[in-house]
């Protein structure tokens, strides 16, 4: 699915990540934690393509294709999503008309059908329930006056009208109380699937309860330092991360 | 704005006008140049009575004694816009497509004629027929066709060209021209009222609702020809009526200079929506060639409870130069002002609207949406002015401009100005960046870049164009995508 091979990336002539390796397999979930400032973001904007972010060397492939050679709307195209940790208000425009612009997007280059305003309609109503948002949101514009919870949920509910085959969670429990959260875990679980691969940045193990990972990866100073299984986040969550900052330091 | 986004939208700025093409159709053309002569010819051509002929000389006349605001030293300019001169002696202030006979339909219309509204996507017959809409087509100088007339009339409304309305109801003409707009009033408005060659009429009779939306497309065509339109509206006692004006210009390299009037009268309870959309040519990327559009457009709320509302949605002209305006001299009477303005490449615009509450509880509401790409130059000017007696008039002024690309300008200048005490005036400003974060999350989605500009802009224009009719709505957004094609990434 996705093979991330000694990835370096700068932001303003700033290095972030500094010599990444990642293999993510179709069907698995991995985590990715670590203690702010290691480069969990970075990694998830440059994987989505951000023009902020530039790569300075490595190489990623995403079924066997060179990722970094697409734009980012070919990469959504191809089924890469990423979930906001902020996502942005675009003022004026109707949340369900660019719910639908985005998925004719994906259909139309998956060689699809366009679904027009009707079918749209039904499709969303079912999606929406999934992550118990309202349907008023629909006529709303996309973020605007949305409360935090209400963005992450938003998030979500593009990650299952969309049903990309790599989603990338960008810290998406950040900010959200423990209800909003098990409604967010529960759509990113309802799409999980051999197919499908799911990379969940988080900061707290509190979220890989819900969304139960196959691999945990620890990020420091920009590479991965440490990875295991579900338990090692637990081990992370007990120790704290100074450790691994520590370890870090010694190795670099 | 990233390293990585600057030649995007430099490389998207390349695209040219996609209404560029010349109809070639024989004009029938008074020499270059103007002096009382041509007054005269105009005034003869259109077998005027003798009152029309005065009052184009008297125009004339005191034009010759104003100061061409082209000719005053940049700095002594007010209107924050840039051009060459203006040499009125090289103008043609006549010309009109040839006809043989007077027509009587459609089918008798040169077809090229018909043609070139084909290519732009306004059929003048069937379709408009079916989607309910009365068109009077001003082609160059002259009305060429006009139907609905029948329906129309049954109800008591006139609506033709100006022409015909100076033969067939020359009391209102006389009552009303120049009622709103004196001739005396700019430069541009008093030359207009000298050497105006046509332009529509609309009367709606007392307690009239016009059934269907009124619509003129204007094209301006022979080289050369400056356009001199008039279009006079008068809403009587309770009537309403809509009125669109849309237009496109074909692609040339010399500047051609429009200068129109437009004025509205409502009388009491009546109301007047007045939309527009504006898509004269540009000019390329260095901005040669494009029209110069200098319009004075003003509406008077004469009557009590009256209402007048200005929609435009300006994304055409080399520079523009525009301000409709409402006289509130009714009391409890209404103006609104909504406004798109689009600039890029080297387009300058300087438009807003003024206000002026005489009446009172007058009411007003200014909503300005500035978007400037590429070298694009967008400035909003807007007087709102409260008189003495106009106790308890309100106003309500947004302003908001967005900036594509980092080469453009948006600049605001409101002028407020309360003689009583008890008038409210609320005034709101913003300028925003078309944000990178917004582009690359609509590029997430799966949107093209060029998808999403059009998206968020048409977003951040959304409460003007919901005071569009459905109709020209639609144009409208399909307007601002296209623009936006043509000058951003």
């Amino acid at each position: 699915m996705l093979e991330i091979r000694d990835l370096y990336a700068s932001i303003d002539s700033t290095p972030i990540l500094r010599g990444l390796s990642l293999k993510v397999n179709p069907g698995e979930v991995h985590a990715i934690m670590g203690p702010n400032g290691s480069g969990k973001s970075t990694l998830a904007q440059v994987l989505a393509g951000h023009p902020a972010y530039e790569v300075t060397g490595g190489q990623v492939l995403y079924q066997g294709r060179d990722l970094l050679e697409l734009e980012p709307e070919e990469r959504a195209r191809e089924g890469i999503f990423l979930a906001f940790q902020y996502p942005v208000e675009i003022p004026g425009v109707n949340t369900a008309y660019f719910l639908r612009s985005g998925l004719n997007e994906v259909r139309k280059h998956r060689g699809l059908e366009e679904v027009d305003a009707i079918d749209f309609l039904a499709l969303i109503r079912e999606k929406m329930n999934l992550v118990e948002m309202d349907e008023n949101f629909l006529k709303r514009a996309v973020n605007e006056g949305f409360s935090g919870g209400e963005k992450k949920r938003h998030e979500i509910l593009q990650l299952a009208v969309l049903e990309p085959r790599l989603a990338i969670l960008d810290e998406t429990d950040s900010g959200l109380d423990i209800d909003a959260l098990r409604v967010v875990a529960n759509g990113v679980n309802k799409l999980r699937s051999p197919e499908r691969s799911a990379i969940v940045v988080t900061h707290y193990q509190r979220l890989l309860e819900y969304i139960v990972p196959d691999f945990v990866h620890v990020l420091a100073r920009g590479r991965i330092v440490r990875s295991g299984g579900k338990e090692l986040a637990l081990e992370l969550e007990a120790k704290g991360y100074d450790w691994i900052k520590e370890e870090a330091t010694a190795s670099a | 704005m990233s390293q990585t986004t600057a030649p995007e939208i430099a490389e998207l700025a390349n695209r040219e006008y996609q209404h560029g093409f010349v109809t070639d159709i024989e004009a029938d053309s008074a020499p270059p140049g103007l002096n009382e002569d041509i007054v005269r010819l105009i005034s003869a051509k259109k077998k005027e009575p003798d009152f029309m002929l005065e009052w184009r000389l008297r125009a004339y006349r005191h034009w010759l004694k104003m100061e061409d605001p082209t000719r005053r030293k940049p700095s002594e300019r007010w209107a924050k816009v840039s051009y060459p001169e203006i040499d009125y002696q090289s103008l043609i202030y006549y010309s009109a497509p040839k006809q043989q006979k007077k027509l009587g339909s459609l089918d008798e219309v040169d077809p090229k004629l018909l043609a070139t509204y084909e290519k732009l996507g306004i059929p003048l017959n069937e379709q408009k027929l079916l989607s309910g809409v009365a068109v009077d087509a001003v082609f160059d100088s002259v009305s060429v066709a006009t139907t609905f007339k029948g329906k129309l009339a049954e109800l008591g409304i006139v609506f033709c060209s100006f022409s015909e309305a100076v033969h067939n109801h020359p009391e209102l003409v006389r009552q009303y021209l120049g009622s709103v707009v004196p001739y005396t009033d700019n430069f541009f408005a008093t030359l207009n009222s000298a050497v105006f060659s046509d332009g529509s009429f609309v009367y709606i009779p007392k307690g009239v609702r016009c059934p269907m939306e009124l619509s003129t497309y204007f094209r301006i065509n022979a080289a050369n020809t400056g356009q001199f339109e008039r279009t006079l509206i008068i809403a009587a006692e309770g009537a309403y009526v809509s009125y669109l004006e849309g237009c496109t210009a074909p692609m040339r390299d010399e500047n051609q200079l429009h200068a129109a009037v437009v004025e509205l009268v409502a009388l009491d309870n009546a109301q007047i929506k007045y939309s527009t959309v504006q898509n004269w040519y540009p000019g390329d990327e260095e901005g040669r060639g494009g029209i110069y559009n200098f319009v004075t457009k003003r509406g008077a709320c004469r009557g009590r409870k009256s209402k007048i509302s200005w929609t435009q949605v300006e994304t055409g002209s080399a520079i523009t130069w525009k301000y409709p305006s409402c006289l509130l001299q009714g009391d409890e009477s209404v103006g609104e002002f909504y406004s798109v303005a689009l600039t890029t490449n080297r387009q300058q615009a300087d438009t807003g609207t003024k206000m002026i509450h005489l009446g009172r509880n007058t009411r007003s509401t200014i909503v300005s949406k500035g978007i400037s790409a590429g070298r694009g130059q967008n400035t909003y000017r807007g007087q709102v002015k409260i008189l003495k007696n106009a106790q308890g008039a309100r106003n309500y002024t947004q302003c908001d401009s967005m900036l594509i690309g980092d080469q453009c300008g948006a600049h605001t200048f409101p002028y407020i100005e309360a003689r009583t005490a008890s008038a409210q005036v609320e005034h709101e400003a913003s300028t925003s960046k078309i944000g990178e974060d917004q582009l690359f999350y609509c590029n997430q989605r799966g949107i093209s870049t060029e998808d999403a500009v059009s998206l968020i802009v048409n977003g951040f224009c959304k409460q003007v164009m919901d005071e569009l009719p459905m109709e020209f709505a639609v144009e409208a957004r399909k307007l601002l995508g296209i623009s936006l094609e043509g000058s951003v990434g």
